[in-house]
């Protein structure tokens, strides 16, 4: 931000702002509309002093305020069903949800968005954004145990993708393993929409048992306002507003010093200070401080509390001490917590974050004035309602207009394309789409993470979901997947959310785990143009009913709005995460088979849909149709199926059928141990009334690959056949590394595991190793 | 038996070491790294991690802290001392075991499941493997690459000093493969690799047998078990 715009020769006190009603402000360099300033100008009776000027412009920008979305985010507290609320313990609108595992325990999980600084700067960018989520983990009170990443990269081509791949996956790899959270999945995707607009969407998990929840709440007249952990430095100041709600656009003036600089040493030793005195029961309430640093954890404490707070500014131990009071309450230096102490436990407080080396100060108390004043140098520089700032920031219903191209598109459907019939034509598309970025192996990024660190990671990457153990005695735990299909969303935001909500619902599934709550992370384009707000309108409604028809709750999660380069809008691409719990992590099921002659069974049916697929992306450069039909109360079914198969152990392998359909199935579960398989599609074919290309490519949902040991087979057909559920065997295990395996569709082509593994595994290390 | 583990205020496999030496049958004992007492242990294991950060070289602050004047004398005297990563880096810095840890080569941190070849069972630390025997243990390290001077190389491997060597792939750069080393009486080793997530079925690397079945770590904790025992 332009920082002359706010250097004041002398300190703007609330005096002198009712004094000088007339001076002119930098609001509209801050972000604020003429209608916003004037709306702040009426609730202050005056006009805002500086400091002020910059809480509002922060709390009020689309990051912190959701004016844009906040209309259609209700939704997800309507749409909800009395099963839905059953396990949720906290819901929508806290730092993270947290819901009820069983046995005592709860697990808190959030996706969010580091989007627009991970361009500018993608390793501080993202590495940052890995701090920011695990930080709201922490301040409800529970343990990180896991984080995971949603990315979306340009074309894997083109000279720039390079640098931000490499400073992306450097930032998460540096911050990451050295707080000692394991990285167990995530979903990485090359497309040019994407190009000058990366899309990094960082997930947390944490656990905690039940008496140990902590809220974001300031109670109690008299109780310690303390902030602790790094000290407030100049770095990211504006980032919030500034970055989040402008667009990139070339020629521009360069941004990199809004963003924040992170030190992984100093969140992990937060986070065992932060555990030390919520066991010790020192803390009344908590918030992290992240976008807007002071500025939203003040007023969002207060407005979540008795409503009113004290707080002297020069209190603040300082990085720099030039920082002037607007920079100091807009700073957003990462490590840093807010902490409400009640005086009799600050004593014990102080203990705790002396024992590592925390730097910890008091700023003020818990008032029941109902106004957040601040002091700086002995002078009031902000008197207001909190509330104003943090909860009553302006609701915007947006224009929407229908994409005057959408029909067109829809039109444009891949069925029409040629299809190949003949053996070594689908040989070498199958094997064009192996090696495609997006579903080639994604080794070269997920080696870069530590995903042992905790001694609990019971499956992680490339199984299709991460699953962590929460009881070391019981075995309890829980698996979680992130999806998004943009191309689908592009076509169909309303069904391309369902879609993105069901695959990953299908891959916690696949783990054996029963799919429990929601987190999404929502990034689209300009919310003032009309047709990206009919985008997001599409794809909210379709998630909130999607999530009412799968009986899971959304716990939170986060918005990322201006993605975008000049009037070019990424796809619209909501980021899903689907949360499952698991009685015992020992019954989970991998994603390959790893023994031979264990039958494989395809559940579900399969029609002509390469609308939007990979297929019809690779081969043919093709974008258009109507994505896949979803059917939620058909996933739901598969679900319970796969869960009932899970604890009576009968299946040795299960993978879900998504991108690039049976084939990249096949792929990865041929590829997981190295051993082959052949499989038929005569059977498929004739039952589906579909052709091999059909079979092999298209994503039809609600499908998923099995691997039945042969002594369970009888009992693995009963339970489908009980279920209701489509099942056909199309073919075997065969074959190990060992003694040569291969995958042979019959009658069609055979891939030897070597030749398989070299086009899947070359990819991206040609690009970027 | 009591088998010490340090705390560093960055350590990150802490608990994980504590947990395989509770399955190999020892108590752990949390030590702290501010701390000048060592509770009575038997033996010692420094952890994973950061230590202090790390943004100077890897365990350099961490081998001032104030334990490591214990820990130091208690190698000194004969007690068995295992570093891990971030303590085997440790162990170098405060001169106990000799060489360095640098980047790896490759410049980007690793994690896979690591062929080693146990290259000596004479050591405290490795007395219940055969010699010569391969085994499967997760790597995970942004600086591991292993060096020395040459006349160092050549005495570790003439003393037998080299105890792990990576197999099939060399994962940081590491000279002669090496992937961990001993001090001459053979109470303090050092390794890259990680033997506490390779201690519980189910939580290891995956095997030809099943996935995530592998526990070739938990004979290095019941090494010192036996050799403290014996």
């Amino acid at each position: 931000m332009p920082e002359s715009a706010l250097q004041t020769p002398v300190v703007d006190t609330v005096d002198r702002a009712a004094e000088t009603p007339e001076r002119e402000q930098p609001y509209a360099a801050l972000g604020l509309k003429d209608d916003e300033y004037a709306k702040i100008r009426e609730i202050l009776g005056r006009r805002p002093t500086s400091g002020e000027l910059a809480m509002y412009s922060v709390m009020w920008s689309e990051h912190c305020s959701y004016k844009s979305s906040k209309v259609w985010l209700r939704q997800f507290g309507q749409k909800v069903s009395p099963a839905m609320k059953k396990n949720l313990m906290v819901g929508m609108g806290e730092n993270a949800g947290v819901i009820d595992v069983g046995e005592g325990w709860a697990v808190t999980f959030k996706i969010e968005s580091h989007n627009h600084p991970s361009y500018i700067e993608p390793f501080q960018g993202a590495a940052t954004g890995v701090g920011g989520i695990v930080r709201d983990i922490i301040s409800m009170g529970a343990r990180p145990v896991a984080v995971m990443d949603a990315l979306r990269f340009g074309a894997i081509d083109s000279p720039d993708t390079a640098r931000v791949v490499h400073g992306v996956v450097g930032g998460i790899s540096f911050y990451g393993n050295c707080l000692g959270l394991p990285n167990i999945g995530g979903e990485t995707w090359f497309d040019p929409v994407y190009q000058a607009n990366p899309l990094v969407n960082a997930l947390a998990v944490g656990v905690l048992r039940h008496e140990d929840l902590h809220l974001a709440n300031a109670r109690g007249v008299g109780n310690k306002v303390v902030l602790f952990g790094a000290r407030t430095g100049g770095d990211g100041i504006g980032g919030a507003s500034i970055l989040a709600s402008d667009t990139f656009s070339e020629g521009g003036p360069t941004k990199r010093p809004a963003v924040q600089v992170g030190d992984p040493f100093a969140e992990k030793v937060l986070i065992e200070c932060c555990l030390e005195l919520f066991r010790g029961g020192l803390v009344e309430g908590i918030q992290d401080l992240g976008a807007a640093g002071i500025s939203c954890a003040t007023s969002e404490l207060a407005s979540n509390g008795d409503g009113g707070m004290a707080i002297d500014l020069d209190a603040v131990l300082l990085r720099d001490p030039s920082l002037t009071a607007e920079e100091i309450l807009m700073s957003e230096s990462q490590e840093r917590m807010m902490a409400i102490v009640e005086p009799g436990k600050l004593e014990g407080f102080l203990a705790v974050t002396e024992k590592w080396d925390v730097e910890t100060s008091v700023l003020g108390e818990v008032t029941d004035t109902g106004r957040l004043r601040i002091t700086w140098h002995d002078q009031l520089i902000v008197d207001v309602d909190p509330r104003t700032v943090a909860v009553d920031s302006p609701v915007y219903e947006r224009p929407i207009a229908y994409p005057t191209w959408i029909d067109a598109l829809n039109a444009d459907s891949a069925s029409d394309l040629p299809r190949p019939s003949e053996g070594a034509e689908l040989r070498e598309q199958f094997l064009r789409l192996t090696a495609s970025p997006n579903l080639a192996d994604k080794g070269w990024i997920t080696d870069q993470y530590d995903r042992y660190v905790l001694g609990n990671t019971a499956l992680s990457f490339p199984d299709d979901a991460g699953m962590v153990r929460v009881d070391e005695e019981s075995g309890l735990g829980f698996a979680v997947a992130t999806d998004a299909n943009g191309r689908y969303c592009y076509l169909d935001p309303y069904h391309g959310a369902q879609l993105a909500l069901a695959e990953a619902h299908r891959n916690v599934a696949a783990t054996g785990a029963t799919p429990a709550a929601v987190s999404d992370c929502l990034n689209f384009g300009s919310p003032e143009n009309p047709e990206v707000m009919w985008q997001f309108s599409q794809a909210v409604e379709g998630l909130a009913d999607g999530c009412l028809a799968l009986e899971i709750p959304v716990t939170g999660g986060n918005v990322s709005l201006y993605n975008q380069t000049g009037t070019q809008p990424i796809h619209p691409t909501p980021v899903v995460a689907v949360l499952g719990v698991i009685d015992d992590v020992a019954k989970r099921i991998p994603s390959g088979w790893q023994d031979e002659g264990h039958n494989l069974y395809l559940l579900g049916t399969t029609a002509l849909e390469l609308d939007g697929s990979a297929w019809a992306g690779v081969v043919h450069d093709h974008l258009g149709g109507r994505p896949p039909a979803v059917d939620l109360q058909r996933e739901k079914d598969l679900a319970g199926l796969l869960a009932a198969a899970a604890s009576e152990s009968l299946v040795s392998a299960a993978h879900d059928l998504a991108d690039g359909g049976l084939a990249q199935t096949l792929v990865d579960g041929v590829l997981r141990f190295g051993v082959g398989a052949r499989v038929w599609l005569g059977e498929l074919c004739e039952r589906d009334g579909i052709d091999a290309a059909t079979a092999l490519f298209s994503e039809s949902t609600g499908r998923v690959l099995v691997s039945v040991p042969r002594d369970e087979d009888v009992r693995f057909r009963g339970l489908c056949e009980g279920r209701g559920y489509p099942v056909l065997r199309i073919g075997v295990t065969d074959g190990t590394p060992e003694t040569g395996s291969t995958l042979e569709v019959q009658d069609v082509f055979r891939i030897p595991l070597e030749e398989l593994r070299a086009a899947s595994n070359a990819t991206l290390p040609a690009h970027f190793a | 038996m009591r088998i010490g583990v340090v705390t560093f205020p960055g350590s990150l496999d802490d608990r994980d070491a504590a947990r395989g030496i509770r399955i190999a049958g020892a108590e752990p004992v949390a030590l702290w790294h501010g701390d000048h007492d060592l509770q009575g242990v038997d033996a010692l294991v420094l952890p994973g991690g950061f230590s202090y950060g790390d943004y100077l070289r890897c365990g350099a602050i961490a081998a001032h802290s104030p334990i490591m004047t214990e820990v130091i004398a208690a190698a000194n005297s004969g007690m068995p001392v295992l570093g891990i990563c971030n303590g085997f880096q440790m162990l170098t810095e405060a001169h106990l075991l000799p060489g360095g840890l640098i980047r790896n080569e490759k410049g980007s941190f690793v994690c896979r499941d690591q062929r080693l070849r146990v290259q000596s069972v004479e050591t405290q630390w490795t007395s219940a493997f055969e010699a010569g025997e391969e085994i499967v243990i997760p790597l995970k390290n942004g600086e591991g690459g292993y060096i020395a001077d040459r006349d160092t190389i050549q005495r570790l491997e003439e003393e037998g000093r080299v105890v792990f060597r990576y197999l099939g792939y060399n994962p940081n750069g590491s000279m002669n493969d090496i992937a961990g080393v001993a001090n001459e009486r053979g109470n303090v080793v050092g390794l890259m690799p990680h033997p506490e997530h390779a201690v519980e079925p189910g939580f290891g690397p995956d095997t030809s047998a099943a996935m995530r079945s592998g526990v070739d770590g938990l004979r290095i904790f019941r090494s010192v078990l036996e050799s403290v025992l014996a």
